[in-house]
């Protein structure tokens, strides 16, 4: 990043220069080995490690709108791997031993901060599952703890943990190496990279259609102009539907609003980052000092980034009760982003009907903590024509053999 | 929020429906006879229309009844409701409707 050597006493006629662009913005080229469909988080890595792992470089980007300005600009940066099935601890935990490597590979301190994230119990049921899945996770090499009540209060000491309150904690799951880190920061870390790889990331250049040889792809048609392509790969998260049916099939995923908000800035008050299926919220401070919550998706489908207000008050009710001193602070903004939800809440990641054309969409709220195994594995499947050990399990085809990755609720957090 | 009008109690919060996915989904006629790909369209793949989409709402704590809905899943507007036994509006998935509302 840039810096312009000058003083805030400069001659305000005679602005700083730019900083360093972290990518250049080039013009679509006619041909590419591969074209990835979406510039967000996960196409962005999918790139990054379409060139440094399997050496294809000839690969460009299409973005229909601003690098990283969807989902990847509006999710609450959780990173956890605390699954309970082992396909979802396989590809999660990837994920976070991928992002413990990762400011120094990218050369970027993205501000991954391992905090460690508390999963709140708060009935007898909650306890149970709880309990059950940390010793899921154990055996899959998932660092969790189970923490009684007092355990919890040293951890995060701002939270009601009173037995008299509606839903009391009575125990959390913990897992250490779990935490936060800088979204935004993380999609130009990659994307710079990746850069300098050879990538090319064509922003303002939306895929409208796809160009087909039979059954195989052989290109795309865009608001840029037609692009030829080896293999194609769709990561455009809440608008995967709408892109499938473009390429004539369909995808078993229904787009939900999923709102979030932040707070003002406040000084240090919370150590950690603290999730609650049962009160349904998930609280974090940004390094910044904000308030981070989000919640679970508005129940219609909506392509409309935006959600019903009492959603966003059900949470905050929820945030009140669960940490009494948040009753006084301010919201300082809302927001929604579209997300993909599947049917077991597992992503789908393989191939599709049409030859050459690949699909990672399905993540639902969950996507940014596997920005850099859905990338790993995208990229795998493309570059070889054949799933990643890890991303087998999650493919299109288990909606009709039956074999679901049934997160739903079981993730530790519902959907 | 939205504002629905349950065509049998009126204009009422979205806090009072819950929602119910697709409408106009049938069962399938010989289930038996369904090879697993089918089988797995009618248990898993709905239209995820961008626009006018027709689909199930239930008025939970008022009268308890299911009917339809054509909203636009960009501007949220409220394109028709109908009662279950009516056919689907053609002229509210087209995207007209004197009834608009936001």
């Amino acid at each position: 990043m840039g810096g312009n050597g000058m003083s805030a006493q400069t001659d305000p006629r005679h602005l700083p220069e730019h900083p360093d662009w972290l990518w250049r913005n080039p013009d679509p080229k006619p041909s590419y080995d591969a074209i990835v469909i979406g510039g967000g988080g996960h196409g962005i890595a999918t790139a990054y490690y379409l060139a440094k792992n399997h050496g294809m470089t000839n690969v460009a980007v299409l973005e229909k709108g601003w690098l990283a300005g969807g989902n990847m600009a509006r999710n609450t940066t959780i990173i956890r791997s605390n699954y309970l099935w082992d396909e979802s601890a396989g590809i999660y935990e990837f994920a976070l031993k991928l992002w413990e490597q990762l400011p120094a590979e990218l050369d970027y301190d993205f501000l991954f901060s391992q905090r460690g994230v508390l999963n709140l119990a708060h009935t007898l049921q909650d306890v149970r599952e709880s309990t059950r899945r940390v010793n899921a996770n154990r055996l899959n090499g998932v660092d969790a703890e189970w923490l009684d009540t007092d355990e919890v209060a040293k951890i995060c000491p701002i939270l009601n943990v009173s037995p008299d309150i509606r839903y009391p904690v009575l125990g959390a799951t913990f897992q250490p190496r779990a935490g936060i880190a800088k979204h935004d920061h993380v999609a130009w870390a990659f994307a710079r990279a990746a850069d300098r790889l050879g990538v090319d990331f064509i922003q303002n250049c939306e895929v409208t259609g796809f160009l087909k040889d039979g059954a195989r792809v052989v290109g795309v048609e865009t608001s840029r102009g037609p692009i030829s392509a080896g293999v194609v790969g769709m990561a455009a998260a809440g608008h995967s539907s709408v892109l499938a049916e473009r390429a004539g099939f369909r995808l078993p995923i229904q787009s939900h609003p999923l709102q979030a908000l932040v707070s003002e800035l406040y000084e240090p008050v919370h150590p950690t980052v603290v999730m609650s299926n049962h009160v349904h919220v998930y609280v974090s401070q940004a390094h910044k000092g904000e308030l981070v919550m989000g919640a679970g998706v508005d129940s219609y489908n909506g392509y409309g980034q935006r959600g019903s207000f009492h959603v966003i008050e059900h949470q905050m009710a929820a945030a009140v009760e669960l940490f009494p001193i948040f009753a006084r602070a301010h919201v300082l903004r809302t927001w929604g982003g579209i997300v993909d939800v599947s049917p077991d809440a597992s992503p789908i990641i393989g191939q599709t009907p049409v030859e050459n054309l690949y699909v990672n969409c399905g993540w639902g709220t969950g996507g940014f903590k596997a920005t850099p195994s859905a990338g790993w594995t995208m990229a795998h499947t493309m570059a070889t024509g054949q799933p990643h050990p890890l991303n087998a399990p999650f493919a299109l085809e288990r909606f009709a053999t039956g074999a679901l990755i049934d997160e739903h609720g079981a993730a530790a957090v519902a959907h | 929020m939205l504002l629905l009008t349950c065509p049998w109690c009126g204009p009422r919060d979205e806090t009072e429906f819950h929602y119910g996915g697709q409408a106009h989904v049938a069962y399938p006629a010989t289930p038996a006879d369904l090879p697993d790909q089918e089988w797995a369209e009618y248990l898993f793949y709905r239209d995820n229309a961008k626009g006018a989409f027709a689909e199930r709402w239930v008025h939970s704590t008022g009268c308890r009844r299911w009917f339809n809905a054509v909203r636009d899943t960009v501007t949220y507007d409220v394109l028709a409701v109908y009662k279950p036994t009516d056919p689907r509006p053609d002229a509210a998935m087209a995207g007209t409707s004197p009834e608009t509302s936001s």
